[in-house]
């Protein structure tokens, strides 16, 4: 019950420090100096931007199918906050703890796709319709990428519970039931002989236990920026019209649930990465010899030092690579369509596929 | 053929990803280079180009660039220098001055350059709200009263305010100068009508 009230505050505070973060962040990139008005240094903007979205008139278009479009941004929302019901935030924390997680997660949050369509359908307006269709053609071609990733992490870790696949990548790997005997090799190569279970740290995260899964993590990476939409891949923005993809109808508060809900994607596809590839909650320092980074750095299981040093390190983690989709969204022009198909389906989808290959080979020599 | 676009192709993957990455580390040093920002500085000053790189943007209204002390922005006429000559209304291209004037019943003095002043200007307006700093009002002006200053700032939440009135008369002291005129007037052609009289009666 405790991680209902937790999650939402976590996506809450995320979703506020990148706002902020962003328009920093784009401002000092194109030299100027973002928000400094409202608070110091601009920091109460976002405070006044909902605000001024609450007091805005909610317009439903006359000819508009009311209950589509009124349902969409609640169906869209719910789905994205629905996906970070099995996210991992620390080892004993979990808001859902199936063992289906990774399954439920790529099940629920493709019912956002069904959302975009109810907005764009449902606007009535043919720009919307189109920006919807975008939308959704580039979500569904790049969930397979994604997923293909996603299935190469699953294939190496021999699992679909999220909070497994976390303790697998660092110290408290023998705490999980049924892992007593289990032990980490560098690069998972049993052959090699090298035990890395006490050492922890970057040395146990997934990407490598097999190094080959940091290509998976650039394959995931660049499909999970197409899936939340951002630039480069916010193709729903059609330039050509100027308008802004299956929102353009929606105002005030349905406009900011929108809104949000592509923050709160940013922050769950970002933690998924983290959980999967980056090592979840552990820490990224290694124990060295009489150095115990991995141990000072980590806390016990359970305790509250556990708690909160596993909680920093997803969180940091998350917010370093939501830094990086704010920097690539700023630095790189948007993708035409075609080039976006290009690259889904004739340069992640087969690499992808071989890494999928590569990943079973790879396990062989785990066991 | 097929091997050559082969290749090709692969050098141009490297290419891309190359690009890619120079793309990234441009808007990184971007970021770093945040630290640094523009000072106010004089178009004089010999830094003033100095600046490079970081923040270019200024926080206006409580830093600004210093303007020159010829710049020529707001409006301001010397009113006691000016003739009522209406040149200045008269070429202005979008006819935002509004002059009214009234003739004096004598001399009211010289300007600073010596010119003798024989009208008052009841009503001497410039709506600045419409004024295209064109400047041609500045140079037909025959007193050099009318001239542009170095204020720029001069926002007003109504837009009547734009309307500046630079007339040193109040209504009264112009209702008076007009009955003065009247009433000279009136007075000479008094005198006019009787010394027609008077001649007409002589004649026979
Ligand atoms: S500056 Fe130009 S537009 Fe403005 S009042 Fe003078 S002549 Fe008219
Ligand atoms: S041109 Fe100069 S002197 Fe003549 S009316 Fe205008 S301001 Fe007065």
């Amino acid at each position: 019950m405790l991680a209902l009230p937790f999650v939402i505050f976590l996506i809450l505070g995320v979703v506020v420090i990148i706002f902020y973060a962003e328009r920093k962040l784009s401002a000092f990139i194109q030299d100027r100096l973002g928000p400094t008005e409202a608070g110091p240094y601009g920091t109460l903007q976002f405070a006044a931007d909902i605000l001024k979205l609450l007091q805005k008139e909610d317009i439903v278009p006359a000819a508009a199918d009311k209950w589509l479009f009124k349902l969409a941004p609640l169906v869209i929302f719910a789905a994205v906050l629905a996906g970070f019901a099995v996210v991992p935030l620390t080892p004993t924390l979990i808001p859902s703890g199936t063992s289906l997680g990774l399954f439920f997660l790529l099940a629920i949050v493709s019912l956002d796709v069904v959302g975009l369509l109810m907005a764009g359908w449902g606007s009535n307006n043919k720009y919307a319709l189109l920006g919807a269709m975008r939308s959704v053609a580039q979500i569904v071609s790049y969930e397979i990428p994604a997923g293909l990733a996603i299935l190469s992490v699953v294939i190496i870790s021999q699992s679909l519970d999220l909070q497994e696949i976390s303790f697998q990548q660092g110290l408290h790997l023998r705490q999980f039931p049924g892992y007593g005997q289990e032990t980490n090799y560098l690069f998972g190569l049993k052959a090699w002989g090298v035990d890395v279970t006490q050492v922890g740290g970057f040395l146990t995260w997934n990407i490598l236990r097999m190094p080959l899964l940091s290509i998976g993590f650039v394959i995931y990476f660049i499909a999970s920026l197409a899936e939340c939409n951002r630039a480069p891949f916010d193709i729903p923005e059609a330039e050509s019209e100027l308008v802004a993809g299956f929102h353009v109808e929606y105002s005030g508060f349905r406009f900011a649930a929108l809104f949000l809900a592509e923050y709160a994607m940013m922050l769950l596809v970002s933690l998924v990465a983290v959980v999967l590839f980056l090592g979840s909650w552990n820490t990224p320092f290694p124990n060295l010899g009489p150095v115990r980074l991995a141990d000072w750095t980590t806390g016990a299981l359970g305790s509250w030092s556990g708690h909160l040093w596993a909680f920093f390190w997803l969180v940091g983690k998350a917010l370093v690579l939501m830094t990086v989709q704010v920097w690539l969204r700023w630095t790189y022009p948007r993708l035409r369509v075609d080039q976006l198909m290009h690259l889904c389906w004739k340069l992640l989808t087969p690499a992808a596929l071989v890494l999928v290959l590569l990943a079973a080979v790879w396990r062989l020599f785990m066991i | 053929m097929g091997k050559e676009t082969g290749s090709l192709q692969r050098r141009g993957f490297w290419r891309n990803a190359q690009s890619l990455w120079q793309g990234m580390a441009l808007t990184f040093r971007h970021m770093l280079q945040a630290r640094r920002r523009r000072a106010p500085l004089d178009i004089a000053d010999p830094n003033y180009f100095a600046h490079q790189t970081g923040l270019v943007t200024l926080k206006y209204p409580y830093e600004t660039l210093p303007v020159p002390e010829n710049g020529r922005y707001r409006l301001h006429n010397e009113i006691d220098d000016c003739i009522v000559c209406d040149l200045c209304a008269k070429i202005c291209p979008v006819d935002c001055i509004t002059i009214e004037s009234v003739k004096a019943t004598e001399d009211i003095g010289e300007t600073s350059d010596g010119t003798k002043k024989r009208l008052f200007a009841p009503m001497f307006d410039i709506d600045l709200a419409k004024c295209c700093y064109c400047g041609l009002c500045t140079t037909v002006c025959p007193t050099d009263c009318l001239t542009m200053t170095k204020v720029y700032d001069f926002p007003e939440v109504d837009i009547k305010n734009m309307i500046y009135h630079f007339t040193d008369l109040s209504p009264e002291q112009a209702e008076e100068k007009k009955r003065l005129w009247a009433d000279q007037q009136e007075a000479v052609a008094k005198a006019k009508a009787e010394a027609l009289k008077a001649g007409q009666q002589k004649k026979p």
